[in-house]
């Protein structure tokens, strides 16, 4: 035993060792190359976004260096990004944090994916005065802490869906609505909520069921037989991708009839995939479609991004990849107009981006929140025999790639 | 406060129906929960893990392309060998100890089954198509989805299957003597250890067909096997251990109680509503044992 004790401590003094020499060589800047940290969930709930947000890191990191890198004081440099997992788990996440940049040196970070971790490591990043910039939490209360280094590129979680209350009041003939919700209990969905709140205020539409799903809920037959029976003109949903998933089979199997679903989480929940036709007119709130005409002189455009996406990891970028790849195309812009690696000069080059990438244009408000892109909306549209079901952009009309089909046909027609 | 279940009165049958067929599902998975709770004395946190992995079997036969309705016959079965391999790994080391060490011991399988389910099958929410179609009742203002209908006939099908088998088999006389008096029973030739691993079997393989129901019913995911466990152990507690038909009837209770407590309080109150309910239950339960003690002082 004693023995095993010995053992026990020279291994343990070993790797304090290790960890204590290892730490001062990483830099925030070693040789050509900027060293980024990030934390992102590859194991845990939520690991196939996790795992998308780092592809959309990785791609753009690979895209920057091999067309030059970031330029600063007439050196190019290249990206390098340290990666932990936070096994789904904030309270990881914010050790994570503070292990990059105490640890590993890390002067410059990017987000995890989901509000509830940005959330757990904005204030470790804010301690450090660290800027971060994320491009998975949308959370409106991430953008109300006056957090002074923290960076989204997505739009607020606010904004979501009140463009589908805007869009029912203008196919009611500018009259206002009947709207019936359904939204988890989580800080995402709530403010989604918030925002067609104030969307139903500004239309002077009215709230009929505003119903707050329990997280463990995987089943609304409650609420959808509350829909049924008081006939609203629009009915709103958010619940990750379980909400999503559980909405579409359940209203498919009580044929509630609602001239318009509109939900979040559509594409990640693989929507036209795994429930075909009956998925089919969902109205589903995105932060970008390949189809938008942005354009950057890195990723081109969407379609090529998309092209590109495939080519690199074999299947379509969510929009949790796009938005991960615009995170870096934000940093080596601030990177360059800064000059100069000091982070306060950095944070002060990313307040005063405005810049439009493949992935929409970015411009940052106080709170850090990216106010210069709205939110799309797709309709899923199937074909006749309802084999292959696609996403069609349909709102803001700007960009519309389809017409909106509205009402919903009632399922005894479909 | 005026409530649409009274303005709309179809929907009081439809809350009472909903919840009963909910009920059922979580009624099969609470009498394995009892039975191994009473046979080897062991509170099974992974009880919902089980359920799931049933469901994920049910949802790779939809992948292949074999209708998931099957999945409640190849389910159980493979499951049944799950639960063995799980208790002759860990359980057969905590039976006859402290209830902690056993709620220690499942609670750290039930991690481990969470995140290997993740590392197997992914941590997308995934649902198997059953394609059943809907019944309409009441010139449509009643509506049961036959999934469901299906999966509650297929819980008491079995249920009924295996009180007839625990009184008529040998196996069946041997599980319930071991429950009763375990060191008599081993005195009197039951091989013990043999009962505790089937015991465990019977109880996943239950899990097996009830996520196998779920599959189709509901949606799937590694992390979503938590409610089932709570769910079932409520339902247990409630009715008492070793008695099936109070199983039955609280799990559909519970159901409908849960329902009901949507349409009157709101869909935020329901799992709270259910939950009082227990405390209810509990306090009541202590307040009646503490009057019966009382003679003995």
């Amino acid at each position: 035993m004693n023995n095993f004790k010995k053992i026990f401590i020279s291994f343990l003094s070993a790797l304090i060792l290790t960890v204590v020499n290892t730490s001062s060589s990483f830099a925030k800047v070693e040789g050509d190359t900027i060293v980024l940290g990030a934390a992102v969930s590859l194991t845990g709930k939520y690991s196939s976004n996790g795992v998308h947000t780092q592809n959309g890191y990785n791609l753009a990191v690979e895209r920057i260096n091999s067309m030059g890198g970031v330029k600063v004081k007439g050196k190019n440099y290249k990206f390098k990004i340290i990666y932990y997992d936070d096994e789904s788990n904030s309270g990881r996440a914010a050790q994570l944090a503070e292990r990059l940049i105490k640890q590993d040196g890390v002067q410059y970070m990017l987000g995890p994916y989901s509000s509830g971790l940005t959330k757990a490591m904005a204030p470790v990043t804010e301690k450090y005065k660290i800027p971060m910039v994320e491009a998975n939490g949308a959370s409106r209360s991430l953008f109300t802490k006056g957090y002074k280094y923290l960076f989204a590129v997505l739009a607020p979680a606010n904004l979501y869906l009140d463009v589908a209350v805007d869009l029912a009041v203008e196919k009611n003939g500018g009259k206002p609505v009947k709207i019936a919700m359904a939204f988890e209990q989580d800080a995402f969905s709530q403010d989604v909520r918030l925002g067609i709140l104030d969307a139903a205020k500004r239309t002077k539409s009215k709230i009929i069921i505003d119903d707050k799903l329990p997280k463990e809920l995987n089943d609304m037959a409650a609420t959808l037989a509350k829909v049924k029976a008081v006939k609203p003109d629009v009915l709103v949903v958010s619940g990750h991708t379980k909400g999503a998933l559980t909405a579409v089979k359940q209203i498919a199997e009580m044929k509630v009839d609602v001239p318009m679903l509109a939900m979040t989480h559509c594409d990640a929940a693989k929507l036209s995939k795994q429930h075909g036709k009956k998925a089919e007119y969902a109205l589903c709130a995105s932060q970008w479609h390949k189809t938008l005409s942005y354009t950057d002189a890195f990723f081109k455009d969407g379609m090529t991004y998309d092209a590109d996406f495939k080519k690199a990891f074999g299947y379509a970028p969510p929009y949790q990849a796009a938005e991960s790849s615009a995170a870096l195309l934000v940093f080596k812009d601030a990177f360059e107009r800064a000059n100069d690696f000091n982070t306060k000069k950095v944070r002060n080059a990313l307040a005063k981006t405005d810049m439009q990438t493949f992935y929409g244009n970015i411009k940052f408000a106080k709170g850090g929140q990216n106010v210069s892109k709205p939110m799309v909306l797709f309709q899923v549209i199937c074909n006749a025999d309802g084999s292959k079901c696609e996403n069609k952009v349909v709102a803001p009309t700007k960009w519309a790639s389809a017409k909106l089909v509205h009402p919903t046909p009632s399922w005894s027609k479909r | 406060m005026d409530f649409l279940i009274f303005q709309a009165p179809m929907l009081m049958v439809q809350a009472t129906m909903d919840g009963l067929v909910i009920g059922i599902i979580f009624a099969l998975v609470a009498y394995g929960m009892a039975l191994q709770w009473g046979v080897m004395n062991i509170i099974n946190i992974a009880q919902g893990e089980l359920v799931i992995m049933g469901g994920y079997i049910a949802y790779f036969l939809y992948v292949a392309g074999i209708h998931p309705a099957f999945g409640v016959l190849l389910s159980p079965i493979i499951m049944f060998f799950v639960g063995v391999g799980i208790y002759k790994l860990v359980i057969n080391k905590v039976v006859d100890r402290d209830l902690f060490i056993s709620i220690l011991a499942t609670f750290g399988i039930s991690i481990l089954a969470q995140q290997l389910m993740n590392f197997a099958f992914g941590a997308d929410v995934v649902v198997a198509d059953s394609g059943f179609g809907t019944l309409m009742m009441f010139d449509n203002s009643v509506v049961l989805p036959m999934s469901k209908l299906f999966s509650a006939s297929v819980c008491i099908i079995s249920a009924i299957i295996l009180v007839a088998y625990m009184k008529r088999s040998k196996l069946g006389r041997a599980i319930r003597a071991t429950a009763q008096n375990a060191r008599a029973a081993k005195i009197l030739g039951v091989d013990t250890e043999k009962v505790y691993a089937a015991t465990f079997g019977i109880n996943a393989a239950l899990c097996g067909i009830a996520g196998a129901c779920v599959a189709m019913t509901f949606t799937l995911h590694p992390y979503t096997g938590l409610p089932y466990t709570i769910r079932s152990f409520m339902i247990v507690i409630i009715a008492g251990l070793g008695n099936l038909p109070a199983v039955a009837v609280s799990g559909m209770g519970l159901g409908v109680f849960e329902e009901w407590s949507d349409y009157l309080l709101g869909t935020e109150f329901r799992i709270a509503a259910v939950f009082s309910l227990l405390v209810i239950i509990l306090v009541w339960r202590r307040f009646k044992l503490a009057r019966k003690r009382e003679y003995l002082k």
